[in-house]
C-alpha cells in the first residue's frame, strides 16, 4: 500500500504579514516519516499547526487521500494525532482518567484495562491513579506518549516529542514510532535531536 | 451525543477537585444578598420592592465571576487544541461546557434564591417566581457569557473585556427576570415576562455553541 496519502502543495505560513518560510511541497506516503527541520522561529510549529487544521495556511493546498482537507475535515481529524508543546492533560485528573478522556475526544473508546496497560508500558503502572499535578514534567510527557500508544490515527504529527524525556523513554518512543511506521502509519515531526525511525525518512528543512 | 455528556462529566469532575472556584461565585451571591437588607434597614415595604432586583443583580454578577475561566484552563493546557481537532462536533462539546458551567454556577443560585429571598420579606408566590425566572434566565447568562469568554480567550485583560462585551446583552435578561417577580407582586401577572425569558433562552441555546465554536477557532489561530 503506497498510495499518496498526505500531499502538501506550495504551502507557507504568515506571521504579522510576513511569510515565515519559502513555500514547501512534499508528499507523505503510508509507511513514511518526515523530519521537519529549521532554526528557532523558522515556522516549524506554525506549519505543523496549519497542517493539522488548527490554523490556516496563508498560501498553498493540503490534500488528504487526494481530496482537499477542508472538504473532508472529519475524516482527516479521525486520522490525525497531534501532540504539541501543550500536552492537553488536566492536572486535577489522574493519568488514567486523562487517557480515557483524550481517547473519547479523539473519537475512540478505550477500556480502563487497555488504558492501564498502556500506562504500565510507559512505566507509570503504580501512579496511574494519582492526580497529574504530583507527577514530574517527564512523567506527564510519558502520559502523553501513552496516548500515542493507544491512538488509532494514521498520521502522527509530533512537535518536539523528545523534550523532557530521559534516555529510556526516548528509546521507548523511538521503538513506538518505528512500529507505527512499519504498520503503514505516517509520521511528521520536528525535533532538534535526531530520531531514528528507519529508512523511510525524509528530511525537510524550512528556509526563510 | 455521547461527547456532550463526556464533556459535562469532565467539567463537573474538574470542578469537584477544585471546589474553591465554584464556591467562589455562590459565596459571592450569598454575601451580596445578605448585606443589602442589613445595610438598608428593616423596612419590609422597601425590602420587598428592592428584593427581586438585588437578587437578580447578585445572580448576574456571580455568573460573570466564573465566565473568564470557562475556556481558559482548556486553552492553557492544550485540551482546547484537542477539542478542535476532534472528529466530534465542536458545537456539541461547547454546549457540554456551557451546560457544566450552568450546573455549577446557575443551578446553585436557583436553589439558594428562595432562601435568600426570605430576607427581603418576599411572599411565597414571589419566591417561586424568583426561582422560575432564575431557572430560565441563568442559562441565557451562561450561553451569552460563553460567547464573550470565547471571543476574549487569550487576550490580556480579557476579564474586563468580557464584562464590556456581555453586560449590554445581560441587561434584557435582568430587566425581564427581575420584572417577572415585580409584576407578580404588583398583581399584573408574570406570564408575559416568563414568555419573553423563554423566548430569549431558546435562540441563545441554539446560536451560542455555534458562535462560541467560531470564536474558539479564531482564538487558536
Amino acid at each position: 500500500m503506497s498510495d499518496v496519502v498526505l500531499q502538501v502543495l506550495n504551502a507557507t505560513c504568515e506571521r504579522g504579514g510576513r511569510a515565515l518560510f519559502a513555500p514547501v511541497s512534499f508528499t507523505l506516503l503510508a509507511g513514511q516519516a518526515m523530519h521537519l527541520q529549521g532554526d528557532n522561529g523558522a515556522g516549524k510549529t506554525s506549519l505543523l499547526r496549519s497542517l493539522c487544521g488548527l490554523s490556516s495556511l496563508s498560501q498553498g493546498q493540503l490534500l488528504w487521500l487526494g481530496q482537499p482537507v477542508s472538504l473532508v475535515r472529519e475524516v482527516f481529524w479521525r486520522d490525525v494525532f497531534y501532540l504539541g508543546h501543550a500536552l492537553g492533560l488536566k492536572d486535577e485528573l489522574s493519568a488514567l482518567e486523562n487517557l480515557q478522556l483524550c481517547a473519547a475526544l479523539a473519537g475512540q473508546s478505550l477500556s480502563a484495562s487497555d488504558a492501564g496497560q498502556a500506562l504500565g508500558e510507559q512505566g507509570l503502572g503504580g501512579r496511574m491513579h494519582l492526580p497529574l499535578r504530583v507527577l514530574s514534567q517527564g512523567q506527564k510527557r510519558r502520559v502523553a506518549l501513552a496516548r500515542l500508544q493507544v491512538s488509532t490515527a494514521r498520521l502522527w504529527v509530533l512537535d518536539e516529542p523528545l523534550v523532557a524525556l530521559d534516555a529510556a523513554a526516548q528509546h521507548a518512543l523511538t521503538a513506538l514510532l518505528q512500529t507505527h511506521i512499519q504498520q503503514g502509519g505516517m509520521l511528521l515531526f520536528t525535533s532538534h535531536q535526531s530520531l531514528d525511525v528507519g529508512n523511510a525518512m525524509q528530511v525537510l528543512r524550512l528556509q526563510p | 451525543m455521547n461527547i456532550f455528556f463526556t464533556l459535562v462529566q469532565r467539567d463537573l469532575r474538574l470542578a469537584m477537585r477544585r471546589k474553591a472556584e465554584v464556591l467562589n461565585s455562590v459565596f459571592f451571591f450569598v454575601v451580596v444578598a445578605t448585606l443589602f437588607p442589613l445595610a438598608i434597614g428593616p423596612e419590609p415595604a422597601m425590602l420587598r420592592q428592592i428584593g427581586p432586583g438585588v437578587l437578580w443583580v447578585g445572580a448576574l454578577l456571580a455568573t460573570m465571576l466564573g465566565l473568564s475561566r470557562m475556556f481558559e484552563g482548556d486553552y492553557r493546557d492544550g485540551s482546547l487544541e484537542h477539542m478542535l481537532l476532534s472528529p466530534h462536533s465542536l458545537g456539541l462539546m461547547v454546549l457540554g461546557k456551557i451546560t457544566a458551567h450552568w450546573l455549577l454556577c446557575g443551578v446553585p443560585l436557583v436553589i439558594l434564591a428562595p432562601a435568600l429571598g426570605l430576607q427581603f420579606d418576599l411572599s411565597e408566590e414571589a419566591l417561586w417566581m424568583l426561582s422560575l425566572s432564575l431557572l430560565l434566565g441563568t442559562p441565557v447568562l451562561s450561553c451569552v457569557g460563553a460567547i464573550g469568554a470565547a471571543l476574549t480567550l487569550g487576550v490580556r485583560g480579557g476579564g474586563i473585556l468580557i464584562s464590556l462585551l456581555v453586560l449590554p446583552l445581560f441587561v434584557p435578561v435582568l430587566v425581564f427576570g427581575a420584572g417577572a417577580v415585580q409584576a407578580l407582586e404588583s398583581g399584573v401577572g408574570a406570564q408575559a415576562h416568563v414568555s419573553i425569558l423563554l423566548a430569549m433562552l431558546l435562540p441563545a441555546l441554539f446560536f451560542s455553541p455555534w458562535a462560541c465554536s467560531a470564536g474558539l477557532r479564531i482564538a487558536l489561530e
